[in-house]
This record gives structure tokens, sequence and C-alpha cells, in this order.
């Protein structure tokens, strides 16, 4: 299991592409934001919660497709799958791999861009909070998808169409506590509410995801 | 004789072609009825005049979209569990029948809420979750349609189906937290039956019944077109190897 997971860092670090192209995408999508809505200060700090939230969601969508799609491709998903680890494992560790090469720097950086985005002061510490604890659950749901897409020729596309829609509890209760945070309210409930959806998806989707790989590789 | 029998495409497609067309009849004429019965024999509300009429169209078809998702999921299940063919083929028969549910409703919804509210749209936690159920059908059916080998096809879409439920309704209540974060929560339960006076309620339930008469015989006529195809396809891939 550490095997496979130190395989995907390193194959995340060293392949270029996917690392980085998350961290610039989410970069790129706060820059044009002020471009879009107008440079009011007042506006953006209304909004920078939700769009850092929106940004780093379809920053993790980005790199989805390549989560078992290489390894489809060079027969290295065959290799996995009938190895004494169970799939549902491999599974878990390859969202794992993905989260600390997506989900994890999206999370560091959010703090700069919320700069970028005149963010409410008391509000950094809660952005921060709710996007480590609300990006895990981006990564196993987007696996999922990911795993319901690996054997189709243009699944990059479908795949988004099929995860996105599922991203919309963990936005609704991640921004909420960031807005919360902002405004000085107390964020603890909808912070409680994502931990759950994160542990919950954690705990259940690896199997569905294994599921639908085991039908793809049939 | 159990209800089994009928996953045998053979006994189903007999069975089937016999009830169908009364099934239609019925459900025009019930629906027919309903629909009539509520446009033009109900009086006028005291408060939202002539515009109340469109509830005859909008709960029902409202009703049926979460009705066939559920019906879906329930066909995925015996799918997964038992493996009947006719199960996954009418799951695929009713996702294109509820996504149109889904759109009749939320287009009445806004037709109806324009003249009440002033607003085409607003974002109240029932119309979300509506908007999220139509994206939700919309992967299923693209899901179907990109999955080229039709046992693979069944097995992803039913696998996507559940975890689907299962965040559907963790989103319905999530827009009701969010929305009762930010508003406060506008009365828009009109179409709540306890709010409906008995000369509404009667049409009602019989555009109710006619709409799910309509959905039965549209997915009796969808899954025996998918089992009619299915048996062409056998019949063209025999022809290519002899």
């Amino acid at each position: 299991m550490s095997a496979l997971l130190l395989r995907d860092l390193r194959l995340a670090f060293r392949s270029g592409g996917g690392f980085g192209l998350a961290l610039a995408f989410f970069l790129i999508v706060a820059t044009l934001v002020p471009f879009g809505v107008g440079a009011d200060p007042a506006t953006l700090a209304r909004i920078a919660g939700g769009i850092l939230w929106v940004g780093a969601l379809l920053a993790c969508l980005l790199s989805l497709d390549r989560l078992f799609q290489t390894d489809w491709e060079d027969g290295s998903l065959d290799l996995i799958a009938t190895a004494p680890v169970p799939l549902e494992g491999a599974v878990a560790v390859k969202a794992l791999a993905h989260w600390l090469t997506t989900g994890l720097p999206l999370t560091l950086v959010a703090p700069v861009l919320g700069v970028l985005l005149n963010l409410a002061p008391a509000a950094y510490g809660w952005l921060v909070l709710s996007l480590a604890l609300g990006t895990p659950a981006l990564s196993v749901i987007g696996a999922f998808g990911a795993a319901l897409t690996v054997g189709l020729r243009r699944g990059g596309l479908l795949l988004s169409l099929l995860v996105l829609p599922l991203y919309v509890p963990t936005l609704i209760f991640g921004a909420e506590a960031v807005r919360r945070g902002a405004e000085g309210l107390d964020p603890a409930t909808p912070m409680l509410l994502l931990a759950g959806i994160t542990l919950g998806a954690a705990a259940l989707l690896p199997f569905a995801a294994a599921a639908a790989l085991r039908v793809n590789l049939r | 004789m159990s209800l089994w029998e009928y996953a045998n495409p053979k006994r189903f497609m007999e069975t089937s072609a016999r009830i169908l067309p009364w099934v239609a009849g019925l459900a025009v004429l019930t629906t027919a009825t309903g629909l009539v019965w509520g446009f033009f024999f109900t009086p006028d509300d005291f408060r939202m005049g002539a515009t109340v009429k469109i509830i005859f169209l909008h709960v029902p078809s409202a009703t049926m979209a979460t009705g066939i998702w559920f019906m879906m999921l329930i066909a995925s299940l015996i799918w997964l569990i038992r493996r009947h063919h006719v199960s996954a083929l009418a799951a695929k028969a009713a996702a294109p029948i509820g996504v149109t549910m889904t759109l009749i409703a939320l287009v009445t919804g806004a037709i109806w809420g324009q003249p009440m509210w002033g607003t085409w749209w607003a974002w109240d936690p029932r119309l979300t979750a509506f908007l999220i159920l139509f994206l939700f059908y919309l992967g299923y059916i693209a899901l179907w349609a990109a999955v080229e080998n039709p046992d693979t096809a069944a097995d992803l879409t039913s696998v996507l189906c559940l975890v689907g439920s299962v965040f559907a309704v963790i989103s319905r209540y999530a827009a009701v937290f969010w929305n009762q974060g930010l508003h406060q929560g506008a009365s828009l339960s009109l179409d709540r039956k306890e709010n409906v006076a008995d000369v509404f309620w009667q049409p009602l339930v019989v555009s109710l019944v006619g709409f799910g008469l309509v959905f039965v015989a549209l997915l009796l006529l969808g899954t025996r077109t998918e089992i009619r195809a299915r048996r062409l396809k056998a019949l063209i891939a025999r022809e290519r190897m002899a």
C-alpha cells in the first residue's frame, strides 16, 4: 500500500503536468474573477470564500481523469487489481495520493489567493481549515467518478458531468463555513457537516469505486 | 407464479403487449380528465387567480420526477443483485421520462413563480434540489450513452444510481441548510397538500394518477423498445458471424 502511495506521488511529481497544473489553474481562476465582476473590494470580499471554494473544486477536477486512466492504458491497473492488496484499499490510497498532490497544495495556497480577492481577515483560518477538511472528500468522490469513466475514450467531459453534481454538498458546507467565518458567526455546524461528508465518503466510496473498476476491468 | 417470471424478456414482452394498450388508454383518459377538470372546472384562487391552475401540471410532474428516480434505484438494485436484464433496461428507459418530468416541473415552476413571487428563479432549497436532480439524470443518461458494452453500462449506471441517490438526498438537505443560512425561508410550500382546498385537491389527485399511468405506459413502451433493440443487435451479430 505504501509502495503504491510512493509510486503515485513520484509519478505526480516527476511527470510534471498534473501537479503544478492544478495550482496554476487555481491561480488563474482567482485572477480572472476580478476581471469578470469588477475590482470593487467590497464585492470581492463578499464572494471571495465562494470563489476560492469553486476554484479549488474545479482545480481538483482537472487532474482526476489521470487518476486511473494512465494506469489503465499501460496495464498497471490490472496488476494492482490482481495484487494481494484489496482493490478498495488501492483506490483509497490512490485517492490519498491525489489529495496529497492536489487538495493539500490547493489548501496551502488558498490564503495567498485570499489576499488577491480581499478575503475578510477573520475568514483565513476557516478557509484553510474548511479546505483541509473538505478537499479529501473531493478526491474520494472524484476517484469514484474516475473509476466509472476509466475505460471510455472521451471520459474527461463525462467525468465532470458525473462528478460535479456529487460535489454539491461539499461545496455548500465548505463555502458556508468560510462565509460564516468571514461574518464573525460560528462556523462549527457547517464544519462538522463537512467533516461528516468527508468521513462518510472516505469510508464508503472506495467500495463503489472498486466495484466500478472491477466492472471496467472485466 | 411470482413477480420474477417477468424477468424473462419473453414473458415480459407477451404480458406488456397485452396490457400496454389498456394502460396507455387509461393514462390518456385520466390525465385528460384531471387536466380539463383542473383547468376549466375549478374556481380561481382568491389570492393567486387563474395562475393556481398550473398546479395540475407542476405537482404531478414534480412527484413523478422524484418517484422515477426512486424506481430507477430499485431497478438498479434488482439488476445488481439478481441480474435481470429487463430490470436494467427498465431503468434505462425510465431515465429520459424522469428528466422530462423534472424539466416540466422546473419550467412550470418558473412560469408559476414569475407572477407569484415576481421572479422566474430563486435559490430556494426545493428549486435547487430539483436542478441538482436534473443534473443527476443528465449524468446517468450520458453514462448509459457513453459505454458500449450493454452489461458494463448497466453495471456502471446502477452503481452511479446508488451513489447518486445518497448524494441527491444529502444535497437536498444541504440546500435547506444553505438557504436557511442566507435568507428567511420563503414560504414556497404552496404545493403542500394541506394548503390546497378540496376543489383543487380532487382534480389534482386525478392528475397525479394520470401522470403515474403515463409514466407506466411510456416505461413499458421504452423497455419494449430497448429489448427489441437488444434482440436486433444480437441478430445482426449472429448474421455477421455466419
